[in-house]
């Protein structure tokens, strides 16, 4: 899980200080930067499958301006998006929390790692145990005593 | 007059489809041979007919025949040539009859081709490409007919959506229907073995060329269709996790596990019930991926209730495939028998290994693509966008990268594991030199963007190291390393390139997205602002115009320490028939990086506006990367050992690298 959370960085990377409109811009480049950070996973709702920071429609700015009002009255990430989620709904998160349906989504990933790991040893567990333990056949059996007889009747040096 | 003969073509293209799909078959189960050799005739026959019918609809665009319903809607008479040719399969309906039109291309090939096939196993896979092909202009002829007549013909037609009025219009689609069209010939084999119940080693060298095939087109594809969302969406990103993306990252991932596990069946005869799962499930998948994207069910699921005749139908198709095949499966797979055991150690298990990230992470996007549309049918509203992609995908790919080198050192039966690891440490030490070297000049500490340079000079590098030790350069000398070299197969050529491919995508993304500069500033002409290392002056507007379009062209010179380095000149249009605004990028190539304008809108003062600009480092290594990957590929696919109908010179050649 830490992995996962290192990882997620790696999207917050890409956005630099500046807000998409330069009129927007919160003066604090701290509290831009959360601002920009928060928009970037927030869904334009007009829009298909954009985010409001990299959307041009009015909306987008709108909600622009409504999380950078948030950030200056001194709410908290979490608070600026619950207060989106009582205003549209779940629809308006582009990444999805991690409850109902949305722990579904991001138990997934581990569960069916988790599934083919099991998977793969038991498949490995029951080759190996059919192909070491598997007892040999009646005429085997027979073959292998006729040979080790043999060696046993052949003059020894 | 044209344009009937077409659609009566069609019909006779359906009806030529009843017969291959169910006449083989019978032949098959009677033993008759003269049944079963209706099978190679019947698919060429059909790809006649079904040429036929695309040329009239072609035509029709081409002298803008607006008695047609189907151009009326997508084309219009002063659009450039080009864009009336490719206008043809930029809408629900022709894009269908290109898919059709593919499916029987590839249905002939096999039948031309597909000389040392055995005849019973080349009349089951044609007949199972008939059904798929009866579905297909089934579906066409019922329910999305391009040939539709209007009784009063309008004098001009609504003109083709402005944002597909592009040279990639032209090459996008048909690549990525070459690609999930070439999996119905994977898919056609893995049924015929269901149905015969018999399936060996060279059942996987008669599909892997296809495969292959299919992935370097599905690859170009998708690569070709994210250049053209960079450039042409203006967002500046070249990957979205758009659910139409999706659609073509699953088979691809699903796909580029088949192309592996085949090579296993066909070396060692292990995994041949896993082959064949994969080989139903990459089609599935693109299926999926054709109807998600053409029939408007991903942007709304009210679309599907807009027109039911065609979502049922659509509907019927998926579970008659996808069920239909994955039941023939459970119920028959038993009758395969499994055969080459191996240790968890080994070339097989890391090919399995790689079987197991790659199946997981299309599972994963699958159902992160499906889950929106599941949750809005009872009522919910939900998303799943790119920040939960990135975080999912991203653990999942990476993971599988990090074997990517390990692989091709593994002994085929029985690996040495940590023999391998030291082949690979001057590989490890190169990556992590690049990674601490480029935190030392760039006073970059990301520890994230570190790690994926990393990650990709070792998968770069690590492509070669099969090559370098397989030719022993230290041990023999150069110049019998050389000679050992050139008599390596080219299959082993394009596993290291195709897997240098890999490293160098990555290198590109990690590059863009770590060391990318941005500016978003409000410009009045006459300004100067920087981005980067550049100063970017805002020269001025003027109006153009093409045929359907007036546009608003800005003028930005951009200098580096002073000096004029190049002019871009980004622009925003607007499209008459459509009333529709679109922006077009300024792009630049500089090196193997780009410096990327748009124009936002309009500023607060007049004759102002907002402009965002980007300077991408080495982001044209994102789809370089591609080229290198299906050069890879088109490398394997020359080798002898899998060129179509060159089955004794590969059982020759394949003793000799066993030998090796």
């Amino acid at each position: 899980m830490r992995l996962f959370a290192i990882l997620s960085l790696l999207v917050a990377l890409t956005g630099a200080a500046a807000a998409a409109d330069p009129s927007e811009r919160l003066a604090d480049p701290a509290l831009e930067q959360r601002a920009r950070a928060i928009s970037e996973e927030l869904r334009c709702l007009v829009c298909q499958n954009q985010s409001i920071d990299a959307s041009d429609a009015q909306l987008a700015k709108d909600l622009r301006i409504i999380v950078r009002e948030r950030i200056a009255a001194g709410d908290s990430d979490d608070a600026v998006r619950d207060f989106l989620v009582a205003r549209y709904g779940e629809f308006v998160l582009l990444r999805p929390r991690a409850h109902g349906v949305g722990l579904l989504l991001w138990g997934l990933p581990p569960l069916l790692l988790l599934m083919a790991g099991a998977g793969l040893f038991l498949a490995f567990r029951r080759r190996t145990a059919t192909s070491g333990t598997e007892s040999l056949s009646a005429e085997e059996e027979a073959a292998l005593k006729a040979l080790s007889q043999e060696g046993d009747e052949s003059p020894r040096l | 007059m044209i344009v009937e003969f077409g659609h009566f073509a069609l019909f006779l293209a359906l009806a030529v489809a009843v017969a291959q799909s169910t006449l083989p078959i019978i032949g098959f189960f009677r033993r008759d041979p003269a049944l079963m050799a209706v099978a190679p005739r019947a698919s060429i026959m059909q790809l006649v007919l079904v040429a036929i019918a695309f040329s009239a609809l072609t035509y029709a665009y081409l002298v803008s025949d607006f008695s047609l319903l189907n151009v009326v809607e997508n084309s219009h008479s002063e659009k450039p040539l080009i864009y009336k040719f490719s206008g043809v399969w930029g809408n629900h309906e022709g894009s269908m009859l290109l898919w059709a039109l593919i499916l029987a291309l590839f249905g002939a090939a096999v039948a031309a081709f597909g000389g040392n096939l055995p005849q019973t196993l080349k009349a089951n896979v044609l007949a199972v490409q008939g059904w798929v092909s009866t579905a297909f202009l089934a579906f066409i002829l019922a329910t999305s007919n391009p040939f539709l007549r209007l009784a009063e013909p309008p004098m001009e037609g609504r003109d083709l959506n402005p944002v597909l009025q592009d040279i990639g219009l032209a090459i996008h689609p048909p690549l990525l229907y070459l690609g999930y069209v070439g999996f119905s010939i994977a898919f056609a084999f893995a049924i015929a073995a269901l149905i015969e119940g018999r399936i060996d080693a060279a059942w996987a060298r008669w599909v892997r060329p296809w495969v292959l095939a299919a992935w370097i087109f599905l690859t170009a594809g998708i690569a070709m269709g994210s250049y053209w969302a960079y450039y042409e969406l203006g967002w500046g990103g070249f990957w979205f996790w758009d659910p139409v993306e999706n659609a073509s990252l699953m088979p691809w991932l699903v796909g580029t596990a088949l192309l592996h596990s085949a090579a296993v069946m066909e070396k060692r005869e292990a995994l041949k019930v896993w082959t064949v799962l994969l080989a139903i499930l990459a089609f599935s998948l693109s299926l999926l991926g054709t109807f998600l994207v053409r029939s408007g069910v991903l942007t709304s699921v009210h679309a599907f209730a807009t027109d039911p005749t065609r979502g049922v139908f659509i509907l019927g198709i998926l579970c008659l495939f996808i069920g239909g095949g994955l039941g023939l499966f459970a119920f028959r797979a038993g009758t395969l028998r499994q055969g080459g055991l191996f240790a968890p150690v080994s070339r097989e298990g890391a090919l399995v290994l790689n079987n197991v990230f790659l199946t997981v992470a299309a599972g994963v996007v699958l159902f992160g693509t499906l889950v929106p549309l599941i949750v809005s049918a009872f009522g919910g509203a939900i998303s799943v966008g790119a920040p939960y992609f990135n975080t999912v995908f991203g653990p999942l790919f990476g993971a599988t990268l990090l074997v990517v080198p390990l692989g091709p050192l593994l002994a085929w039966k029985r690996g040495d594991l940590l023999g391998a690891l030291e082949r690979l440490w001057a590989v490890f030490a190169i990556a992590a030199l690049v990674a601490l070297a480029t935190a030392w000049m760039k006073g970059e500490t990301h520890i994230v963007a570190l790690f994926g340079l990393g990650v990709a000079v070792w998968v770069l590098v690590g492509a070669f190291a099969e090559l370098w030790t397989r030719s022993r350069f230290l041990e023999a000398g150069l110049l019998v390393g050389f000679r050992r070299l050139a008599g390596l197969p080219r299959s082993a050529f394009g596993t290291a390139l195709a897997h240098a491919g890999l490293g160098v995508t990555l290198l590109g993304i990690v590059a863009t997205s770590a060391f990318q500069s941005e500016t978003i500033v409000e410009m009045k002409p006459g300004d100067t602002a920087t981005v980067g290392a550049y100063s970017v002056t805002f020269d001025g507007l003027r109006n153009a115009g093409g045929p359907n379009y007036s546009e608003l062209v800005a003028t930005m010179t951009v200098r580096e320490g002073g000096v004029v380095r190049f002019v871009v000149e980004p622009s925003r249009r607007f499209y008459t028939a459509r009333q529709m605004p679109t922006t077009e990028a300024g792009i630049r190539t500089h090196g193997l990086s780009q410096f990327y304008v748009t124009l936002g809108s309009e500023g607060s003062e007049t004759g102002s506006v907002v402009v965002r600009m980007w300077d991408k480092p080495l982001v044209t290594l994102i789809w370089l990367g591609a080229l290198v990957m299906m050069a890879g590929g088109a490398l394997s696919l020359a080798d002898r050992r899998l060129r179509v109908g060159a089955p004794k010179p590969a059982r020759r050649a394949a003793s000799v690298a066993a030998a090796e």
